[in-house]
């Protein structure tokens, strides 16, 4: 699985760190920061929560 | 799903439509009946304007996320709730009425107070800010009204803190903001409310321009110095934040615990469980089922969109009502069950789209700290009248309960 940011798209909500705070955190601004490229298999369903609950549509998912 | 209702087919049901005194926490009978005809259907508004009503969860988020509709309040065609909301977003939006790139470089000049980080930084302190409110709670008479006892100062007494507002001011801000969410303020009245609001608001700007503090307010008097922000335009944010940071979170923290109440066993599950992990999705599920900002979220068409076999128009007005897509039994099994073990982590009760509400994290810590705190602390706690005696704010443009007579 590869884990894609917009970061010009989002909107500093925080959901994706709620939902998988190892995969994602924030800047100073509260701006979307991913830690982990490829997540493994295991956080997979969190990290696809992460990308349906953002409002901003800013997190892209392939494989 | 709630029977239909007996109506004219070829009438236009009017929106928001008041909840049922017999099912107060469901949202309002003939709009879920709406949800069960069609993507679109029309609504009247307050003004006899008819603009789309959407009640389905999909496709709440799908046009919500659509650049093409504009939250622009100033654009003919767009559905305003009430003519006080008309008069003021006309004429001094926030960057909740813009759309980017201004809306954005606005909204991130005020989301680093709402990162998880610093919200999670705070939780002592609200943590604290509820206990002693408990404490005083239980030392005072019985029976009490929660809302004004518990539900109301709780997120005042942060956002103040956040802000930099002082708390001594409460009983202004708070009289002001009520104006301002009240359903049936005439124009006149929204916008002598606000302005006051304003003029407070910038009065404190003005002094952390050259005393600055540690603060929301101080960091927009800062962007006002570096020539970023207008002082009017820093001032109307401020306003903003001050107002939606308490008149939610206090109606989700009453009507949540009436709800609580009315429901022991979940009431239980809440007040038993150790497990933060339990009691942070136990309040997505609240705010799921009670889903407070029940007016819809508004938009105008900037061009025609196609959308579930209809066409919206170009400069046709849009309503979106998250109250019934957070009950759309395709995506909630049981929607009217209040259910604290469900994963309802994809409610929109916050919004969605790009102005989905900037102050979540710090209200979901505020809800996640006051209700086990609430329940644990006061054991006994339980409604001292009988619901249907409970005064419900049917219109009100945030839902919840006027008052909460409580005893223990």
């Amino acid at each position: 699985m590869k884990v894609i940011v917009d970061k010009d798209a989002c909107v500093g909500s925080g959901q994706c760190v709620l939902a998988a705070e190892d995969v994602f955190d924030q800047d100073d601004d509260g701006i979307a920061v991913l830690l982990q490229e490829n997540p493994s298999e295991e956080r997979a369903e969190d990290v696809r929560q992460a990308a349906a609950v953002c409002p901003a549509l800013a997190i892209r998912i392939e494989g | 799903m709630a029977a239909p209702v007996e109506t004219d087919p070829n009438a236009v049901p009017e929106y928001p439509q008041p909840r049922d005194g017999r099912c107060p926490f469901a949202p309002a009978p003939g709009v879920r009946d709406l949800q069960s005809r069609a993507p679109l259907t029309r609504v009247r508004l307050w003004d006899g304007s008819t603009p789309w009503l959407v009640t389905r969860y999909e496709d709440y988020r799908a046009l919500l996320a659509d650049p093409r509709l504009s939250a622009d309040a100033t654009k003919d065609g767009y559905p305003s709730p009430s003519a006080g909301l008309k008069a003021r977003r006309s004429t001094n939006p926030t960057f909740i009425s813009m759309d980017d790139p201004e809306h954005a470089r606005l909204r991130r000049m005020v989301t680093a107070p709402f990162a998880i980080k610093r919200v999670e930084a705070l939780r002592p302190r609200v943590q604290r800010i509820v206990d002693d409110l408990v404490d005083d709670l239980l030392a005072g008479p019985k029976p009490v009204d929660l809302v004004e006892a518990f539900a109301l100062p709780t997120p005042s007494l942060v956002i103040c803190e956040l802000l930099g507002v002082p708390y001594t001011d409460h009983d202004f801000f708070q009289q002001n903001s009520r104006v301002l969410v009240k359903r049936d303020a005439t124009a006149e009245e929204s916008m002598a409310a606000q302005a006051r609001l304003i003029e407070y608001i910038d009065d404190l700007i003005a002094r952390k321009t050259t005393e600055p503090a540690d603060d929301l307010l101080s960091s927009l008097a800062a962007r006002v110095n570096d020539g970023e922000l207008t002082r009017a335009r820093a001032a109307s944010m401020g306003m903003l934040l001050l107002v939606a940071g308490h008149e939610t979170t206090a109606n989700m923290i009453a009507l949540g615990t009436l709800a609580l109440l009315e429901n022991p066993a979940q009431l239980a599950l809440l007040r038993d469980s150790e497990d933060p992990k339990f009691v942070a999705g136990a309040v997505e599920e609240l705010l799921r089922y009670l889903t407070i900002t029940h007016m819809g979220r508004r938009r105008v068409a900037l061009e025609d969109i196609e959308h579930g076999g209809q066409t919206i128009r170009a400069g046709e007005g849009v309503v979106l009502a998250g109250e019934a897509g957070n009950w759309d039994p395709e995506v909630f099994d049981a929607p009217d069950r209040l259910d604290l073990t469900r994963d309802a982590r994809r409610h929109v009760a916050f919004g969605f789209g790009v102005h989905q509400c900037l102050g979540q994290p710090l209200a979901r810590v505020e809800l996640q700290v006051a209700y086990p705190t609430l329940l644990r602390r006061v054991p006994g706690l339980r409604l001292a009248t009988s619901v249907d005696e409970v005064p419900f704010k049917h219109d009100g443009q945030v839902y919840g309960v006027y008052e909460l007579p409580v005893t223990w």
